[in-house]
């Protein structure tokens, strides 16, 4: 299950475990990026905490957990190289992933239709 | 984007490049083209790289005792400022503090002034109030200025317009390029070799066209900052405002000698005491560790206490590295000054730094 949140965030729920990262057209109007702060795992996170930070040549952006959960993994490469986030941002570009997530708390967030409609609107 | 925004020459050019516009002093400008700011910085360090920085103010200063008045608020000196050369000057206000930074050129018969888009409103006005009634100040609002900068720039518009391949940096000649009367300064905005072009609006898109199609890269304001900051050089707003003073902001080299005796310049008095007796806080380089860039507004601390703040970072490409610069405590400007860095409650430990970060390459 894919869902997108309006602070353009990803998420993909598979078997409890929820992958998160920002979407193309966040990497996009971000630029390149240089650096991303993440979570530390183990850390408990509510829904709309901001729990990491993208940077770009021109600025930083927080990116916010899109539901609760318990951070179980952030992605080490973004450390060394951070331009994944550019180069494959719903895949090689994740953040971090949370455990504990049900299917019930992605029910307010956008599909990918409504998300293209949404990115659409505010353009 | 807002229709309140005023555009330049180029917005044609840019739109059909794909340049991503923002606002930027009443303008909308193109932040970035789509190979983005990291390739566009290093297409300027590398080969050579053209900006549109038609937003700023141009003006002609002309007439008996215009170059007299300029320098009642102005200390460099302008006066001895030969004919066919270029100088950076600052203009002071009565308590000493910076109103703008600008480049003041000797075209023979008038000088030829550029100033921050953002400030030009306030410095023509500034500028006019002082002038005697043989001066006048003209404003060039229909005349573009393109910034073509880097390595291969001299022989980019060498082949454009041959009399500009003698020139040195500082140089400035008016010229005809492409049957446009054009005035050429062999100087920017990037710590690299090259030239700022006025001319005629009209004019100025075939010419960035030309100069593209030699090679130059199309690059926007993202780059033009990352570029001058790694070159240590201020922009108006962030690291100077009307309450810096030139011994504060590290640019007590733009006061002329004779300035310096005479003392007969806006906010005199203040500078003359900073000379003498130190400022209170002093411009320096700050080399965060790690990768993450700190901004403008982060706090900085020595031994636990603040000492100053971060007015302008980034993260530096041809640095590979975040790289900064800002105001601190006169204890806490020395080279090598271990400081730490508050970032986003996060302390980081900095040092300070000389500027700039990436040496200039500027054809002296």
């Amino acid at each position: 299950m894919l869902r997108f949140t309006k602070d353009h965030e990803w998420i993909r729920l598979e078997d409890g475990v929820a992958t998160v990262g920002i979407t193309d057209h966040a990497q996009q109007a971000l630029g390149d990026v240089v650096f991303v702060e993440l979570p530390a795992p183990g850390r408990e996170v509510s829904a709309g905490e901001a729990v990491a930070v993208v940077e770009s040549v021109k600025a930083a952006s927080d990116v916010y957990a899109p539901v609760a959960g318990r951070v179980v993994e952030a992605n080490a490469a973004l450390s060394a190289d951070p331009g994944l986030v550019n180069r494959d941002p719903t895949g090689g570009g994740w953040f971090f992933r949370l455990s504990g997530v049900e299917e019930a708390a992605l029910a307010g967030l956008m599909d990918e239709a409504a998300y293209a409609a949404f990115v659409e609107n505010a353009a | 984007m807002a229709e309140s925004l005023l555009s330049t020459p180029l917005a044609d050019l840019h739109a059909a490049l794909g340049a991503r516009m923002v606002p930027f002093a009443g303008y909308a400008m193109p932040v970035q083209y789509p190979r983005g700011i990291i390739a566009e910085h290093r297409a300027c360090r590398e080969k050579a790289a053209l900006f549109d920085v038609s937003h700023m103010g141009q003006a002609l200063l002309e007439g008996e005792g215009a170059a007299a008045a300029l320098e009642r608020l102005c200390p460099a000196d302008v006066l001895g400022l030969k004919p066919g050369r270029q100088r950076y000057a600052l203009l002071l206000n009565s308590e000493g503090g910076i109103e703008d930074d600008l480049m003041v050129a000797n075209l023979g018969a008038r000088l030829f002034l550029v100033v921050n888009a953002s400030r030009k409103a306030l410095d023509f006005a500034a500028i006019g109030e002082v002038l005697p009634a043989g001066a006048r100040l003209s404003p060039l609002p229909d005349r573009a200025l393109l910034a073509l900068q880097g390595p291969d720039a001299g022989r980019i518009l060498a082949g454009i317009a041959p009399d500009t391949a003698a020139m040195r940096f500082l140089d400035v000649i008016e010229t005809v390029l492409d049957g446009a009367p054009a005035i050429v300064a062999r100087s920017g905005y990037t710590g690299e070799d090259g030239f700022e072009i006025s001319l005629p609006a009209e004019a100025a898109e075939p010419l960035a066209r030309r100069l593209l199609a030699a090679g130059a890269e199309a690059a926007g304001l993202g780059a033009r900052d990352s570029l001058r900051l790694e070159a240590g050089l201020c922009l108006y707003g962030s690291d100077l405002d009307s309450t810096t003073s030139p011994v504060e902001a590290g640019l007590a080299w733009t006061i002329g000698k004779r300035r310096r005796v005479a003392w007969d310049f806006a906010g005199a008095a203040r500078v003359r005491e900073e000379l003498a007796k130190g400022p209170r806080r002093r411009r320096v380089g700050i080399l965060p560790e790690g990768r993450q860039p700190a901004r403008a507004g982060t706090p900085v601390l020595k031994d636990g206490a603040p000492v100053g703040t971060i007015t302008s970072g980034t993260f530096g490409p041809s640095l590979d590295a975040p790289c900064a610069m800002g105001y601190v405590a006169p204890e806490a400007a020395e080279d090598g000054t271990a400081v730490t860095l508050d970032l986003r409650g996060r302390p980081v430990p900095a040092r300070v730094t000389p500027l700039p970060f990436i040496p200039h390459r500027v054809l002296r």
